[in-house]
C-alpha cells in the first residue's frame, strides 16, 4: 500500500500531469512514468551524479528529490537538450573530444555542464572541475570531459 | 523506498501540530539530501514526512534585521555561499557552505537541515559556532531562541523538543572588525565528507574563537580572550599551550572509516594552526 499524489510538472518544455507514489523519486517518475531514461540510476545516495537533471534552473540529483517535491517545477533532462535532434555545441564537443567512453555518466555530465555554462560563460579549468565534482565517471574520462566543456565554453554557447 | 504519508503544510503552526502529534514518527523534509537517502536505506522509517517548502514564512531568503542576519529554514547552500551579506560579514560561513557536497547537493541542502542532522562532520557547524549563531525554533509552546553551542548534543541529536522545528538561523552582525577562516580535510578533492573541519575567528579586541568538528560526537567551540592567540608575536610556547588545551576537546571515533583517530588529531593541529594564522591575516588585511 502506498500513498499517491497528483503533480503537475513541465518536463523538457511539455506540461505533464502525473499521479506518483509519494515515496518515489523524481528519477523514478522520469524513467518509469515518463519513459525518459536519459537520467541514469546508479549510486542512489547523491554521490555519482548520473541522475542529474535541471530543476527550475538548477542541477539536482533526481534520486534525492521526491517526485512529489517536483510539483509545479520545470525540469530539463538530457532528452530536452536537443529536442529537434540537432546536437548542441556542448554535446558535439563531447563527441569530438571523445568525452563519452561507456557513456553511462554522460547525461549527468551534460546537465551539470549545461547549467554551469549558462551561469559561467568563460570558466577556468579549475572552475569546471568544481562544477562537475558531483559527476563521477568510472571510465576515468575526466580530462576529455573537461576539454569538451572548455571547448563548448570557448565556442560561446553550451 | 520505505513508504510514508507525505504532508505539505502551508503554515508553521500546521507543521508544528503535525510534528507534535506524530513525535518521532514524523520527519521534516527540507532539502532531502540526507533524509531521502535514509528513507531509501531504511535507517529512517517515519510514518509521516513533513515538507516545509510550501510554507511562505520559511521561504528561501537571507535578510538583515535589527543588527542580525536571518537565514530562513529552506535557504540552500548555493544561495548562502553566494549571498553578498553573508560574504561580507560571515565569510567563513560562505566558504563552508561552498564546500558542502557537490553543486547538485548544494542546490538542495539547507543550512537548517545541516545543523538539524547534527552530523559531527557538518561543514557549517564550526563557522556557526565561531560566529555565535542563534537557532530560532517554533514549537507547541511558541518560539524560542537557542544558542548554537547549546543546540548540538551528538550525532543526529539536538536539543529541539517534540513538535519543534527550526524556522531560521540568525547571526549577529559584529561591531568590531574581524577575520575568519574555514579549513577542512577530505580524502579527495571535490565531493567528500570532512575528516576534520575547523573554523577560527579573530576580532579587533583580540578575542579568538576556534571551533572544530568531525573529531568527536559533536562540533565544539573554544574561546581565548587573553589576546595570546590573536597576537602572532606572543610567546610561541604559550600559544601552543592554549591551542593544545583547545584541541584536547577532540575525541575522534576509531570506528569511522574516513580517517583514523591519530590522523584526525594530527590534522586538527595542522588545520587549527592554519586557520588561526589565516584569521589573523584576514583581520590585518581588513577583509573578513
Amino acid at each position: 500500500m502506498s500513498d499517491t499524489a497528483h503533480i503537475e510538472v513541465t518536463v523538457n518544455g511539455r506540461h505533464r500531469s502525473l499521479d506518483v507514489a509519494v515515496h518515489h523519486s523524481l528519477l523514478d517518475a522520469l524513467r518509469d512514468d515518463l519513459r525518459l531514461t536519459g537520467a541514469k540510476e546508479c549510486c542512489l545516495v547523491g554521490e555519482c551524479g548520473a541522475c542529474t537533471v535541471i530543476m527550475d534552473g538548477r542541477t539536482v540529483d533526481s534520486c534525492l528529490v521526491l517526485a512529489v517535491e517536483a510539483d509545479g517545477a520545470e525540469i530539463t533532462t538530457v532528452e530536452g537538450l536537443s529536442p529537434d535532434g540537432v546536437l548542441t555545441p556542448l554535446q558535439q564537443a563531447f563527441l569530438d573530444r571523445g568525452a563519452a567512453q561507456c557513456g553511462f555518466c554522460i547525461p549527468g555530465q551534460l546537465m551539470s555542464a549545461e547549467a554551469f555554462l549558462r551561469d559561467t560563460p568563460n570558466p577556468t579549468r579549475e572552475a569546471v572541475e568544481e562544477a562537475i565534482a558531483g559527476n563521477l565517471c568510472r571510465c576515468g574520462g575526466y580530462e576529455q570531459i573537461l576539454d569538451a566543456i572548455l571547448v563548448a565554453a570557448a565556442a560561446g554557447r553550451p | 523506498m520505505h513508504t510514508f504519508a507525505y504532508l505539505r503544510p502551508d503554515t508553521v503552526a500546521e507543521a508544528v501540530a503535525i510534528l507534535e502529534a506524530h513525535g518521532p514518527d514524523a520527519r521534516i523534509l527540507a532539502g532531502g539530501t540526507d533524509l531521502v537517502i535514509r528513507l531509501r536505506d531504511g535507517s529512517a522509517t517515519p510514518a509521516v514526512v513533513v515538507d516545509l517548502k510550501r510554507i511562505a514564512a520559511l521561504a528561501p531568503g537571507i535578510r538583515e534585521e535589527a543588527g542580525r542576519l536571518a537565514i530562513s529554514a529552506t535557504t540552500v547552500m548555493t544561495d548562502i555561499s553566494a549571498d553578498p551579506l553573508v560574504r561580507r560579514h560571515f565569510g567563513a560561513l560562505a566558504d563552508a557552505a561552498s564546500v558542502v557536497g557537490s553543486v547538485q547537493i548544494r542546490n538542495r541542502a539547507t543550512l537548517a537541515g545541516n545543523i538539524c542532522n547534527a552530523s559531527p562532520a557538518a561543514d557549517t557547524a564550526p563557522a556557526l559556532l565561531v560566529y555565535d549563531a542563534t537557532v530560532v525554533a517554533e514549537g507547541p509552546a511558541g518560539s524560542r531562541r537557542i544558542p548554537i553551542d547549546a543546540f548540538f548534543v551528538r550525532s543526529g541529536v539536538t536539543t529541539l523538543a517534540r513538535g519543534e522545528l527550526v524556522t531560521a538561523i540568525e547571526l549577529p552582525i559584529p561591531a568590531a572588525r574581524r577575520g575568519a577562516v574555514h579549513e577542512r580535510r577530505t580524502r579527495r578533492r571535490g565531493h567528500d565528507l570532512a575528516s576534520v573541519t575547523v573554523c577560527c575567528c579573530v576580532d579587533q579586541t583580540r578575542v579568538t574563537r576556534l571551533a572544530y568538528g568531525s573529531v568527536g560526537p559533536r562540533p565544539v567551540l573554544f574561546t581565548d580572550d587573553t589576546g595570546t592567540l590573536a597576537n602572532p608575536s606572543a610567546d610561541p610556547a604559550e600559544r601552543t599551550a592554549i591551542l593544545e588545551r583547545m584541541f584536547a576537546g577532540a575525541s575522534p571515533s576509531a570506528r569511522s572509516m574516513r580517517a583514523s583517530p591519530e590522523y584526525r588529531l594530527a590534522m586538527l593541529r595542522v588545520l587549527g594552526a592554519r586557520a588561526l594564522a589565516g584569521a589573523i591575516e584576514r583581520l590585518a588585511a581588513g577583509s573578513d
